[in-house]
């Protein structure tokens, strides 16, 4: 089984390079995952990230023949040979395969992914009806793992400035979620020629998505919000 | 100024909406114009003046242009947002699309009138 497997090392390498293996690796039903585990026993430096390799955690998430996807729970049957690996694009590498997730993680936190309600918080939980709580379907799934971000030429070009799918996808999750109080703020944080409105509908996001979620509805419901309180 | 990220500027969905309706009006038009000729026998200087010289018509060009400068204009903006990085460039190319298509607008006038 071959691979080519992006290396660097920022203390060592002057600049990134393509490393080629091969593997004796009977691939059945294993998933990329696995390969990549018994390809560290051959050469225990290559860096990746991973925990609960079953697709819950999000953190082996990486290019894969040139799409983004969770290495877990990708069958290596799927892919072509040789299996060509790189990090997640648009993200400064710390090494090999592990990016710096601060850009994604501070755009995550901008748009205040938590409950804002301000009354007094009840004896038992804050009810929702089967309705109410079927609206956040879909939206809560998200695991953060940023395959969908990271695909997106918008993020790609103002990962400053634009929220990015993964963020915007949890934006919709509060302002969909009956308990929230604080949707108009929330309109107000994303009515922003960058901050939504780089959204290009290029779907990428849709594309990558390991837990199948499509962060280009959620932002047309935004969308459709927003001009629901104008006209 | 210090050098900050600055985002919050509350605009964007009026564009965006506008950018849906310019596009409506432009698909209309060119199907309009597309089927009128089709239904000619044969498209000649004749026909073509013929269909012009209606001021419905005139009228109905002329908001198929601004319907395209205004489309254009959020079209051009954003490419110049995610293209060009010095703000202070990016408002010398904004100002200059947009005096381009103001332009723009009054020549159309000036060709559709025969002024």
């Amino acid at each position: 089984m071959k691979f080519r497997i992006y290396r660097y090392n920022p203390d060592a390498d002057a600049a990134p390079y393509m490393q080629d293996y091969d593997l004796s690796f009977a691939a059945g039903d294993a998933m990329l995952l696995d390969a990549l585990m018994r390809l560290r026993e051959q050469d225990d430096s290559i860096g990746f990230r991973k925990s609960c390799r079953e697709g819950v955690c999000g953190s082996d998430a990486m290019n894969i023949n040139g799409r983004n996807g969770l290495a877990c729970v990708t069958p290596l049957s799927s892919l072509k040979q040789p299996i060509e690996i790189r990090p997640l694009p648009g993200l400064p590498v710390i090494r090999d395969l592990i990016v710096d997730m601060s850009q994604f993680f501070k755009q995550y936190h901008s748009i205040k992914p938590y409950l804002i309600n301000n009354d007094p918080p009840p004896e038992t939980e804050r009810l929702q009806s089967p309705e109410e709580r079927k609206e956040l379907d879909g939206l809560y799934e998200c695991i953060l793992c940023g395959c969908c971000t990271t695909s997106c030429p918008s993020f790609w070009w103002n990962p400053d400035k634009f929220v990015g799918p993964a963020g915007l996808l949890q934006a919709y999750r509060f302002i969909a979620d009956t308990r929230d109080q604080a949707t108009a703020e929330r309109l107000d944080n994303l009515e922003d020629p960058y901050r939504l409105f780089r959204c290009h509908t290029i779907m990428n996001c849709v594309d990558v998505c390991p837990k199948e979620l499509n962060p280009t509805e959620a932002i047309g419901k935004i969308k459709d919000m927003m001009i629901k309180r104008i006209v | 100024m210090v050098n900050r990220v600055v985002t919050g500027a509350h605009y964007g969905l009026r564009d965006w909406l506008a950018q849906r309706i310019t596009a409506v009006v432009m698909a209309l038009f060119t199907l309009f114009v597309a089927v009128y000729l089709l239904l000619q026998p044969a498209v000649d200087y004749d026909v073509w003046a013929g269909l012009f010289s209606n001021n419905v018509m005139r009228s109905f060009a002329l908001l198929f242009l601004l319907s395209l400068f205004y489309h254009a204009w959020i079209g051009v903006r954003d490419i110049v947002m995610d293209y060009v990085k010095p703000a202070s460039v990016r408002l010398l190319v904004h100002v200059a699309v947009i005096l381009a298509l103001v332009l723009y607008v009054i020549w159309s006038v000036q060709i559709l009138w025969g002024m």
